[in-house]
């Protein structure tokens, strides 16, 4: 696609003046929290805005060398990764029959899950609180918050496997029958490498949504088994007077869900893209 | 036949199951909670009919608490989706470090709103925070109990840092909506002498209609459900001044143990949802579909 070198459709000096002022107030926040890091109470209550002077390292490494901060990584990642497993790998099997079978229950099968989008976690939550803690006895596991998050997220993840699954070229899988295998071998040799791609952006998205959940996480975890935003959260009420120890632990805290989405930039903007276009 | 049967059945067996055990059931009990009288403990035998519907929808905590929703679902439409579309139109031009500034846009959609909200909270500090200083050095009085702590401002704060956190969201997709836009066209209305402004209204903006309308549908979704980002900044204060349906019966649920009201309360939010939802599909939505077929 040769672009022509018109003036049409540039950027003047005004167009690069809204973009700068676009960058400052969208990352000003979290510079704020990784700078506020680096300087000690007594830098920010004397000057909020001031840059560190000297560079302090004490709040980063006192939150590096904490148990606590480990153990909460750990809980979120485990919550993270179960949750995504589940998901995906019950999502990509119910949407494999509803894009390759014909039966007469195939729309209605489809549309529970459709349905299943309008059901917010939030309405459900106080029974969920009390089926999970009461009933299951899950409360303050990893598994206990895992379940209940893989259900919320399997509607999303149907609705947008299943036109994939449709999408992918039947002949591979007929020439496997016809060797013999079975609908389940084709399943697992056939389809589920083929569709990799979608079931990586429905898993990124299961991830962070999980590992950014705070609701679920609120009732169910306490102690040792919270997770990094409850972890937060608490530290912030807690040592509230330690500003710079809260911005050192928030910071910290915001990396690994920035890095993801940084290596995966690509697949969480055509899974949210897939999503509203589904 | 049969074999079908039984292999239809194994595969959608788990997804089932988990929708059915933590969706479907806690959504029916909910329902079932809020026809009793239950604090939480023993059996839930004390029926009480409608009568937890009447104390919900006659108490002004929570008749507040949907207003502050809808507040932030119409504010969001009529802040979020112009600045959103005038920020979309910008990136979409060809400028230096486009795709850097696309990525920084989108940084703070993926941050936790715990977090985000974490360090607004500090920015927001009544006396010692950055932006209270800043405002104040700029000559606008502050408020004595900071953004936050002031009933009258409270929500429109909550406000500022959500559209802070989700615009990125809307500029991403209505971005990729233009970038569909077959670049013929540009040129076609450009050889007929329309400026950049007359083929942004007229025809780009026109051809992404359907992308802005499921972005409405979804802010419209999120609102309704806000809890993570007012939980954080007020806790539903001062004076219930941020209260949103789903801190409403979070309070009511784990603080004090009123299951039924909770549970009605949990009903009406659903019930809300929905309602917007089939509205905005029969009035708006079916208009793309309709398109398609």
């Amino acid at each position: 696609m040769a672009r022509r070198a018109t003036a049409y459709g540039r950027g003047g000096p005004l167009v690069y003046l809204v973009a700068l002022v676009v960058v400052a107030v969208t990352l000003g926040p979290v510079l704020y929290g990784a700078l506020g890091g680096f300087r000690s109470n007594a830098q920010l209550a004397r000057d909020p805005a001031g840059l560190p002077d000297p560079w302090v390292f004490s709040n980063y490494t006192s939150v590096l060398s904490s148990s606590a901060f480990w153990q909460y990584t750990l809980n979120s990642t485990a919550i993270a990764l179960i949750t995504t497993v589940v998901a995906v790998l019950a999502g990509v099997m119910a949407a494999y029959p509803l894009a390759r079978y014909q039966f007469k229950l195939r729309e209605p099968l489809f549309l529970v899950f459709v349905l299943g989008l309008l059901f917010p976690a939030a309405v459900a939550i106080i029974p969920l609180f009390i089926l999970v803690t009461q009933d299951l006895g899950l409360g303050d596991t990893w598994w206990g918050v895992a379940l209940p998050q893989a259900a919320f997220a399997l509607p999303v993840t149907v609705v947008i496997l299943r036109p994939f699954l449709a999408a992918l070229p039947k002949e591979l899988e007929e020439a496997a029958m016809l060797d013999g295998a079975t609908r389940v071998g084709v399943f697992w040799r056939i389809a589920v490498p083929l569709s990799m791609p979608a079931l990586v952006t429905v898993g990124v998205l299961a991830f962070v949504t999980s590992w950014n959940a705070y609701l679920l996480p609120l009732l169910l975890l306490r102690g040792e088994t919270r997770t990094l935003p409850l972890g937060v959260a608490d530290f912030s009420t807690q040592y509230s007077a330690d500003t710079a120890g809260v911005l050192a632990f928030t910071t910290i805290a915001m990396i690994p869900a920035l890095v993801l989405f940084l290596a995966m930039q690509g697949r969480i903007v055509s899974g949210l893209q897939g999503a509203v276009k589904g | 036949m049969r074999r079908q049967r039984l292999e239809i059945l194994l595969f959608v067996t788990p997804a089932l199951a988990l929708m059915a055990v933590f969706v479907l059931y806690p959504v029916f009990s909910a329902a079932r909670m809020s026809l009793y009288s239950w604090q939480g403990f023993g059996p839930m035998d004390d029926f009480i009919g409608l009568e937890n519907y009447l104390r919900v929808l006659t108490d002004e905590v929570f008749t507040d608490a949907v207003m502050h929703n809808f507040i932030i679902v119409f504010a969001s439409i009529a802040v979020q989706l112009p600045l959103g579309l005038a920020l979309a139109l910008l990136l979409n031009r060809r400028i230096k470090g486009r795709g850097l500034l696309r990525t920084i846009v989108f940084v703070p959609y993926v941050l936790a709103e715990v977090i985000a909200g974490v360090v607004w909270f500090q920015l927001l500090q009544p006396r010692t925070g950055l932006l209270e200083q800043a405002v104040s050095s700029v000559g606008i009085p502050v408020p004595e109990q900071g953004f936050l702590g002031t009933p009258d401002l409270a929500l429109t704060t909550v406000f500022v840092v959500l559209t802070w956190k989700y615009l990125g969201l809307a500029v991403l997709l209505f971005l990729a909506g233009l970038q569909g836009v077959p670049d013929e066209l540009h040129e076609a209305a450009q050889l007929d002498g329309a400026s950049w402004w007359q083929v942004q209204r007229r025809i780009a903006v026109p051809l992404i209609a359907p992308t802005i309308r499921t972005w409405v549908f979804l802010s419209m979704i999120g609102s309704l459900q806000l809890f993570d980002m007012v939980w954080i900044l007020t806790g539903g204060g001062p004076a219930n001044a941020t209260t949103t349906m789903v801190t409403y019966l979070i309070s009511m649920g784990t603080q004090r143990s009123n299951y039924g009201i909770a549970g009605a309360a949990s009903v009406v939010l659903f019930l809300i949802g929905f309602a917007m939802a089939l509205a905005y599909q029969y009035l708006v939505l079916r208009r793309d579909t309709k398109a398609d077929a």
